[in-house]
């Protein structure tokens, strides 16, 4: 125990946490604002116009979600392979109970629960059947959705869906209207800021989330402390499977149909937002405001390159080094605040 | 021994434990006073982790009973014996190093305020208490609020036990506390187990340092091949009568 400690240091040692904190994000932020400036500079007549930049909040928003459910799982030091089919699965079964004749009140909040029901079956799979990794598990979920997925559609897209169920994936609303700030954003963009919030929230603020952390940070210190591991474990992946309902959701409404592809290797991209955003892979670490700032990375990349003609076989070498390098910034900073002991 | 029959806070009679062919405890009587540091000592395999995990219903014994404040208890799992009072430091801690000692006293146990229709976090509320709490128990940290991975090694035995003692524990078990700490840190532990004892809660102290034991012990248990060799006085016992028990007398 070290003496040369005094109360005043406490609370300075608070204040000075929290800028810390706070600049963990920041760094990220500026990465973002930068990126921005770069494709401005580079692309000035197309990157900073209104069309250009909802084009990009709408195209982030299936990725953002997924990632979002991903970071709740990967703050356990789990993983979730099986997000992308899930929301392929989602997707297709939206489709066939529009066709079916379903409202929008019923079938989007059915593809939701089905995928929080594929979600709990990873947890149980998890926590009952003992498998070693939850890569097992979710990797065989992946399997099974997808397949579930070619089986439904009978390997062929369904198009044409209701305005309706369109509505959340494909419309734009206008904020402040009839003042000067009148702006219109793309409905897609608004749920996923409200989802983000509500889940920033749950994990700063109550138990639960918090639990979560525990859970990621030392699995057995949350077990002594009484927390029901096993029944945590399960609510992460049900969130993450509603999550990966709800990207579904707002997938099938932009592109108007569901395609029995969809989703095909967004597992991945959602886990590339998760270790950009600065969550740690071995649990405990990360906020969903650093995910969110992941995706829009991710997001203006794939968007300038875009713009730029680049192949899109170089944005994915693009995005691989940006993962490499936002681990290694990481790891960087983290080594840096050891040394200060 | 200054505890009269019956005043015990803590009494297991003629614990047996087997494990398959091997026993581990081989009828046991061991007791802790109110407000008593008992020292448990004994050659790895003698069985203290067994008694202790039997203590706080990790384990169920074959035979035998359990005595806490005077009533028969069966603790069937660690949570009914924390319920009652009985609080264990493990040796890896049990803290979760990525969240703060606030988090950490508090894990499991959180103090919530309702907003609207939800039960969320009181940070402020907890802060108090756990700087109300650490004052008391004059354990000294650089701040509340950084990762406790962040803190040496001897603040995390401090943050382990302050959590043991947080809420209301009358009983402190604490698995070789001061085995992986410098000599001056390992005096704090030291310290702080005095205090608790000052402040009413009882200590069990598993330790195979025995200077250690000998100085805040007030009675040293020693177990070998799963039986009790000898109760010693802590004040005035000598290393070489406990070493004796500990290796000696093959049964």
């Amino acid at each position: 125990m070290r003496l040369e400690t005094y109360p005043s240091t406490v609370q300075r040692g608070l204040g000075w946490e929290r800028v810390r904190a706070a600049l963990g994000r920041l760094d990220l932020l500026l990465v973002v604002v930068l990126l921005m400036a770069v494709l401005t500079a580079l692309q000035p007549r197309f990157f900073l116009t209104r069309e250009n930049l909802t084009n990009v909040a709408r195209q982030i928003s299936s990725n953002a979600v997924l990632a979002l459910g991903q970071f709740v799982v990967v703050a356990t030091a789990g993983i979730d392979l099986s997000v992308g089919s899930v929301m392929g699965l989602c997707m297709t079964v939206l489709a066939l109970l529009v066709k079916a004749g379903w409202p929008a009140v019923l079938s989007l909040p059915a593809a939701v629960l089905l995928g929080a029901a594929v979600g709990a079956a990873n947890g149980l799979a998890l926590t009952r059947l003992h498998l070693p990794h939850p890569f097992i598990a979710t990797l065989a979920t992946l399997n099974v959705a997808r397949g579930a997925t070619y089986l439904l559609s009978g390997g062929v897209p369904i198009s044409g869906l209701t305005p309706e169920v369109r509505w959340l994936g494909s419309a734009d609303v206008v904020l402040f209207e009839g003042s000067r700030l009148a702006t219109s954003l793309p409905v897609s963009f608004l749920v996923v800021v409200a989802l983000y919030g509500a889940v920033a929230g749950f994990m700063r603020k109550t138990p639960t989330g918090r639990h979560i952390y525990a859970v990621g940070g030392s699995p057995r210190a949350a077990q002594y402390a009484g927390i029901d591991v096993a029944r945590l474990l399960v609510l992460v992946y049900v969130l993450c499977g509603a999550m990966a309902g709800v990207a579904g959701v707002l997938l099938a409404g932009r592109v108007n149909s569901a395609y029995p592809t969809a989703g095909l290797g967004a597992e991945l991209d959602s886990i590339a937002a998760v270790i950009i955003g600065g969550a740690s892979f071995f649990g405990g670490r990360g906020t969903p405001g650093g995910v969110f700032l992941g995706a829009v990375v991710m997001g203006l990349v794939r968007n300038g390159l875009n713009l730029m003609n680049v192949s899109v076989f170089w944005q994915q070498v693009l995005i691989g080094l940006i993962i490499l390098l936002a681990v290694y910034v990481d790891v960087l900073r983290r080594r840096s605040t050891q040394m200060e002991l | 021994m200054t505890a009269v029959a019956g005043s015990f806070l803590v009494e297991m009679r003629g614990i047996v434990k087997s494990f398959g062919p091997v026993s581990a405890l081989r009828s046991v009587d061991f007791s802790v006073g109110h407000a008593e540091v008992v020292g448990l000592v004994g050659d790895n395999g003698a069985g203290k982790s067994t008694l202790m995990k039997i203590l706080t219903g990790v384990y169920r014994p074959d035979a035998g009973e359990i005595w806490f404040e005077g009533r028969r208890v069966h603790f069937h799992s660690p949570l009914d014996s924390r319920r009652a009072g009985i609080e264990m430091v493990y040796q890896d801690l049990g803290l979760a190093e990525n969240l703060d000692t606030v988090a950490n006293l508090f894990l499991g146990r959180e103090v919530c305020r309702s907003l609207g229709p939800w039960r969320v976090l009181d940070e402020t509320a907890m802060e108090q208490r756990a700087r109300e709490h650490l004052s008391a128990l004059r354990v000294e940290l650089p701040s509340l609020r950084v990762p406790v991975e962040r803190l040496s090694g001897g603040q995390r035995q401090a943050v382990a036990i302050a959590r043991a003692t947080a809420f209301a524990a009358k009983l402190v078990i604490m698995d070789e506390p001061t085995a992986s700490l410098a000599v001056a840190e390992a005096r704090k532990v030291l310290e702080l187990i005095r205090r608790l004892k000052e402040q009413k809660v009882a200590v069990v102290l598993i330790s195979h340092r025995l200077q250690d034991v000998l100085e805040v012990a007030d009675r040293i248990v020693v177990l070998n091949r799963g039986r009790v060799a000898g109760v010693l006085e802590g004040s005035t016992t000598r290393m070489e009568d406990v070493v004796a028990l500990i290796v000696g007398g093959a049964p």
